[in-house]
């Protein structure tokens, strides 16, 4: 008698067992959309959209929405074009202009212009010939600093990337790993677009030496080392200068209970790197209906005035509703660095290379 | 034997396979000369140094440090041992997520050391050393000290009978007696500091990186699939032999030792010696454990308005924004899906044990003892992006599936089983299940009758720690696509992941919540413990 | 016959542990098999409880070959060497096991617990702890166990073997009454020869797989079939001899043998009893060696000139002290040349 023989009936039974749990937890079934009826939509572990919104939208096209979180921006994309054959979804939401040329040039989406394309702020246009993507919101990654730190030190906040590397400001400032974190990238990104393919190392040496702290990714940053939020105050963080999003200061005042009637923490509007996120009709979608259905959804003026205060970022759609926290207590920069997304697929790699060994050795 | 061998073949070697074998044939042909331009990079080899270094000291630190802790636990009878045991091991199953943060606390700005003597570590390589410390504690006390236990103490006196000193009836008695579970407990400690993330992401800083930290940088950020699918095969190298030396030194530890029952080998501490050990020890485990334990729930309870648990209600709204639902639910997504993880290694992990427990196991299915351990050193975004792309077609399309997140959580649940089950069913009496069979009961009833109630607590302690394991389970979890139900790893990592106080307190709150209920299951284990219950 | 077995073998890594063996037990008969360690007695009972499966023969129960039935289907019962009880349960719940894989109603199941339980000695005992047993008790609720699904046939492997010699006795006695009140038939291994005499209607001694010899215990005991036999049922005064007429050959000088003993060369076995000390002159010169207390007898070891060693039973009063110088002369009622074929 084996005891493998044994333990199968044993399995068998501990299966059975265990049905009732499984079933419990399948609120989702599996097999992707095969069925006409189903969308789904791919995006990265920050989608989110109010659920009466997103109601609104199935009961108006008759489509139920499926969304499949897929790790962080990065990931999402990549994991997005392991799986281009046969993928997961019909639509994929969350590629930014970081990594637009990497999502393009592997054919990762097909053609459509979404309806209400002509609203579309004219700034955020991209890819008009062809309508691969298409772009549903926009943030911008800026220098934030602590006001009570500067008002305590009666020191003016800095204003600009050339600010940074002031005497004055030596020692206060943290940012990301640029090849670990979206922010530290676009910081980098936002160095290079300013002072051109040639400067921004200058600059680096300047700021190291000016005594930037760089941590891996953006929560030890906001969380553990600067001192104007939530986290850092409860860590006693000593940094009053953060590389994070315009949209940080009025996080600090929705997400704080009670509210103040200022944010704590500012932003420094010379110090703005623009990302812009796309969505796009996957190549290969089982429901290409269902897709475009759900494309136009994501312009619709509806989804844009509910996306600021969901995702924290701004909408595209001309005359879409900035939340009136974001007015009071943050803005969007006013003059943003920006870069072709086929400038930063060409130099993305190198560039991440050289400020590596620049900065971190 | 099928099965398990089926469910490790199918969702674990196949996937793994996929992805490197993605990352290095281009246009249908292997890129073989892809290993020698890797290895030839110099920040590559940095990597591979590092990696090995950090790993070696971090055991030794480890070894140094527990080792007193599991010689108390396992000679020393005292109020709250049971609780402590449990509190140990809550770093062991914690995601490092949670931990980074509050281990800053120990040894980053402001934290104890920096209070008392202004020594900062944070973002040296000692936070990663302490940490390593911190998680792989439990392992050291939990392996050596379960042994150490069950040590009869006479012999040890025998010895001194025949004239050896207490040092030297210590190192000729006790010492080679206990040196199989030492030499298991280290490498298993070096597999887990080899395999190191999270940690060396968190504490680290960007100027460390292991191994893993590169296979995901590679796969995750820089989508270099080639360079992953080398790394990747030079980890699976190093693990697996590590593994092979474990599984050695676990069969040598298997081997007849006259066990007692630690009731019976503990006793109260008395003289000075004894007593400034103990405390010595309790002192350790609270600065090291419990100080960045304890971080986590005083910033849970740390509101604005006054120390409180305004966040814990905040938990409970869905105002948040963050997630469709309320923070809350995350608490029973994460018990669902760990219930499923257990279920499924308790099945697989039972069904491979109970195989190798036949007595005439070859040198093939010894080998599959060790691979079971694979997942332990695998990178889990290998396997999740591995998933993505093996597990794409009918019937295996399980890609879009909730179960998916289970089944990862359960490759990671399967060696525990294996390795709690393994000694008590080896322990099992053939002949037991003889009288049984020529009694008239069938193999069913047999194994009803006669091997359920001996394994039974084992198998509890097996689905505990599988279910602790499950529930703080994070790497794999995040590297799969899933459904808008988060487990309370994730929430915590997303609410981490957004400015403002309410976000950054409720992940204390759900930290502190996570931490709770494995303290509750792993104290629950320690009720049951069996007298011979593997190496967790 | 209620088992056959027919040529039956195993190999253990090629080596036979058992080698084509006959062996046939009638219904109420008690055999006992005989034999040292490692001579494949524990085995032969494996195989026919189909623990065992064998590489050529067979096993008939109750004229059916029992090829492919599984164990808990062949209705024989086994009590293993050190018991097997089964330590989470109670003494009842031991005894009961049985009848309830074969799906006794409970209250039967009670009732006939009792019965057992006061059949072995040990009324009331069914809430008792098997841990807190003593060893004797353990066998008994172990007999228990085996009896109480009435299985056609009883096997024991050394059913008393670690018990203590007085209680060893005491329980043979009882065994032997109640497999006989029974009706039982058992088939029993042992190594003890005391045990197995005490015990069996037939005897069968094996060695290294086979079987040596299969008798009454008086025909074995009078007659062993060889050397090996002789030895192993404790008798040492073996020597190779030439018999002639009614006297044989031997280093120890001419010994007298029975009528009609086989003629020609051979191996000679003389008990101890039949060795008798004479005057020094009078016999077989010998050097007391040892003397060992038997309890009924002394053993004297005696060491003749260029000759092997003799035991000889002597009265309590005769034994003569070490050193001393004894002759020996031989009965010839208590020499047997081995490999005869009992007398008809």
């Amino acid at each position: 008698m084996s005891n493998t023989k044994k333990f199968a009936s044993v399995a068998v039974g501990l299966g059975l067992v265990t049905l009732p749990v499984l079933t419990a937890c399948g609120s989702t079934d599996s097999g992707g959309s095969a069925d006409s009826k189903t969308v789904t939509l791919v995006s990265h572990d920050s989608w989110a959209v109010s659920k009466s919104v997103l109601k609104d939208f199935e009961k108006q096209s008759g489509y139920t929405v499926k969304v499949l979180k897929d790790g962080d921006a990065g990931q999402a994309v990549n994991k997005a074009i392991l799986t281009k054959d046969n993928p997961q979804g019909d639509v994929f939401f969350g590629v930014d202009n970081t990594l637009l040329s990497r999502a393009l040039d592997n054919g990762l989406f097909q053609s459509y212009e979404a309806k209400g394309s002509d609203l579309i702020l004219p700034e955020y246009r991209v890819d008009q010939d062809k309508h691969r993507v298409t772009p549903i919101d926009s943030g911008d990654i800026c220098v934030n600093y602590d006001k009570a730190y500067f008002s305590e030190h009666k020191l003016t906040p800095p204003q600009s990337f050339d600010d940074l590397i002031k005497p004055e400001y030596k020692n206060l400032l943290v940012t990301e790993n640029a090849s670990t974190s979206s922010p530290g990238l676009g910081f980098l990104l936002g160095t290079a677009a300013k002072y051109g393919d040639g400067g921004w190392q200058d600059y680096w040496k300047k700021l190291k030496a000016n005594g930037v702290k760089v941590v891996d990714g953006w929560e030890q940053a906001y969380n553990d080392e600067f001192s104007g939020s939530a986290g850092g105050k409860k860590a006693k963080a000593d940094r009053p200068l953060v590389v994070s999003y315009a949209s940080s200061p009025p996080a600090e005042v929705i997400y704080a209970d009670p509210k103040p009637t200022t944010a704590p923490t500012g932003v420094a509007d010379g110090t703005c790197f623009r990302q812009v996120e796309y969505a796009g009709l996957l190549s290969n979608a089982k429901n290409t209906k269902g897709g475009k259905a759900l494309l136009d959804f994501l312009l619709t003026k509806e989804f844009q005035d509910d996306m600021p205060l969901n995702m924290f970022v701004y909408p595209v759609r001309e005359a879409a509703q900035v939340p009136q926290e974001f007015v009071k207590y943050g803005r969007q920069a006013k003059d943003p660095e920006t870069m072709a997304p086929t400038k930063i697929a060409d130099n993305r790699d190198q560039w991440v290379k050289s400020w590596t060994s620049l900065v971190l050795k | 034997m099928a099965l398990p061998v089926a469910f490790f073949a199918v969702f674990f070697a196949y996937p793994v396979a996929a992805i490197v074998a993605r990352g290095l044939k281009a246009d249908g042909a292997w890129q073989f000369g892809r290993i020698g331009d890797v290895l030839a990079q110099s920040d590559i080899r940095h990597v591979l140094w590092f990696t090995t270094w950090q790993a070696l000291v971090s055991t030794v630190l480890t070894l140094l440090i527990a080792l007193p802790g599991a010689y108390v636990f396992a000679r020393f009878d005292f109020r709250g041992k049971q609780v402590l045991r449990a509190v140990v091991t809550v770093p062991f199953v914690l995601p490092t997520v949670v931990v980074g943060t509050a281990f800053l606390a120990l040894v980053g700005r402001g934290g104890l050391l920096d209070q008392l003597w202004g020594v900062r570590l944070d973002t040296t390589v000692w936070a990663i050393l302490l940490a390593h410390v911190f998680f792989n504690y439990a392992v050291v006390v939990r392996t050596v000290g379960g042994l150490w236990s069950q040590l009869d103490p006479r012999q040890e006196e025998a010895a001194r009978m025949l004239g050896a000193s207490r040092f030297a009836a210590w190192r000729k008695v006790t010492l080679p007696a206990l040196s199989p579970a030492v030499a298991a407990a280290a490498l298993m400690v070096f597999l887990f500091t080899f395999t190191s993330f999270g940690v060396v992401q968190i504490l680290g800083g960007p100027t460390f990186s292991t191994l893993e930290v590169e296979i995901y940088r590679q796969t995750s950020e820089i989508f270099d699939l080639a360079t992953a699918a080398v790394l990747t095969m030079i980890q699976f190298v190093a693990v697996g032999a590590i593994l092979v030396v474990h599984a050695r030194t676990v069969r040598r530890r298997e081997t007849a030792l006259r066990l007692v029952a630690p009731e019976t080998t503990a006793r109260r501490p008395r003289g000075a010696g004894p007593w400034a050990l103990l405390a010595g020890v309790l002192a350790s485990i609270v600065v090291l454990l419990v100080l960045p334990l304890g971080v986590l729930v005083q910033r849970s309870l740390d509101a604005p308005g006054g120390y409180g648990f305004a966040y814990y209600r905040a938990l409970a709204s869905a105002d948040g924004g963050i997630f469709l639902v309320a923070p809350i639910e995350a608490i029973g997504n994460s018990l669902e899906y760990a219930l499923a993880a257990t279920a499924i290694a308790v099945a697989i992990g039972g069904l491979a044990a109970a195989a190798l427990t036949r007595r005439n196991t070859g040198r093939l299915v010894r080998g599959f003892d060790a691979l079971l351990m694979l997942p332990l050193g695998v990178s889990a975004v290998t396997v999740g992006f591995g998933f993505l792309i093996a597990l794409d077609k009918p019937p295996l399309d399980l890609r879009a599936s909730w179960i998916l997140v289970p089944l990862a959580q359960a490759l990671v649940g399967v060696p525990f089983v294996v390795r709690t089950m393994l000694p008590v069913l080896r322990a099992v009496d053939g002949r037991l299940r003889e009288a049984a069979a020529v009694l008239g009961a069938s193999p069913w009833r047999v194994w009803r009758e006669v091997d359920l109630p001996m394994v039974r607590r084992a198998l509890l302690i097996a689905a505990g720690f599988a279910f602790a394991v499950s529930l703080g389970e994070f790497g794999a979890t995040v590297f799969i696509a899933r459904p808008d139900n988060p487990t309370l790893p994730v929430a915590v990592a997303r609410l981490l992941g957004r400015a403002g106080d309410l976000n950054y307190g409720q992940a204390m709150a759900l930290s502190t919540i996570l931490m709770v209920v494995c303290a509750v299951a792993l104290l629950l284990l320690e009720r049951v413990r069996t007298d011979r219950t593997g190496e967790f | 016959m209620l088992l056959s077995l027919e040529g039956a073998t195993i190999r253990f890594g090629g080596r036979p542990v058992l080698d084509a063996v006959d062996l046939d037990v009638a219904e109420h008969e008690i055999v006992c098999v005989l034999g040292p360690s490692g001579s494949g007695k524990s085995t032969l009972l494996r195989a026919v409880a189909g623990l065992q499966s064998l590489d050529a023969g067979r096993v008939v129960l109750g004229g059916r070959d029992q090829a492919g039935v599984a164990a808990h289907k062949r209705g024989v019962g086994l009590m293993f060497q050190d018991h097997q009880l089964f330590p989470q349960r109670d003494v009842g719940g031991n005894v009961a096991f049985g009848l309830r894989m074969h799906g006794a109603p409970k209250g039967r199941q009670a009732l006939e617990v009792g019965e057992l339980l006061e059949l072995v000695g040990l009324p009331g005992a069914e809430r008792r702890a098997v841990a807190e047993l003593s060893g004797g008790e353990q066998q008994r609720v172990a007999l228990a166990r085996a009896l109480a699904p009435r299985p056609s046939l009883l096997m024991l492997d050394e059913p008393l073997g670690q018990l203590d010699r007085s209680l060893r006795e005491r329980l043979v006695v009882e065994l032997r009454e109640l497999f006989g009140e029974l009706g039982t038939t058992v088939l029993a291994v042992t190594h003890d020869q005391g045990e197995a005499f005490a015990l069996a209607d037939r005897v069968v001694v094996m060695r290294e797989g086979r079987i040596a010899q299969s008798g009454t215990p008086l025909e074995v005991w009078q007659r062993p079939a060889d050397e090996f036999v002789a030895r192993f049922l404790g008798f040492d005064n073996v020597v190779e001899a030439t018999v002639s007429g009614e006297a044989a050959d031997t280093p120890w000088g001419k010994v007298p043998v029975p009528e009609g003993a086989r003629q020609g060369p051979g191996t000679l076995l003389v008990r101890p009893a039949g060795v008798r000390l004479v005057a020094a002159a009078d016999g077989l010169r010998c050097t007391v060696a040892a003397r060992t207390f038997r309890g009924t007898h002394v053993a004297v070891h005696l060491q003749p000139e260029d000759a092997p060693r003799l035991e000889a039973a002597c009265a309590l009063r005769d034994a003569p002290e070490p050193g001393d110088e004894v002759g020996v002369e031989f009965d010839a009622a208590e020499t047997v040349v081995l490999g005869e074929p009992p007398a008809a």
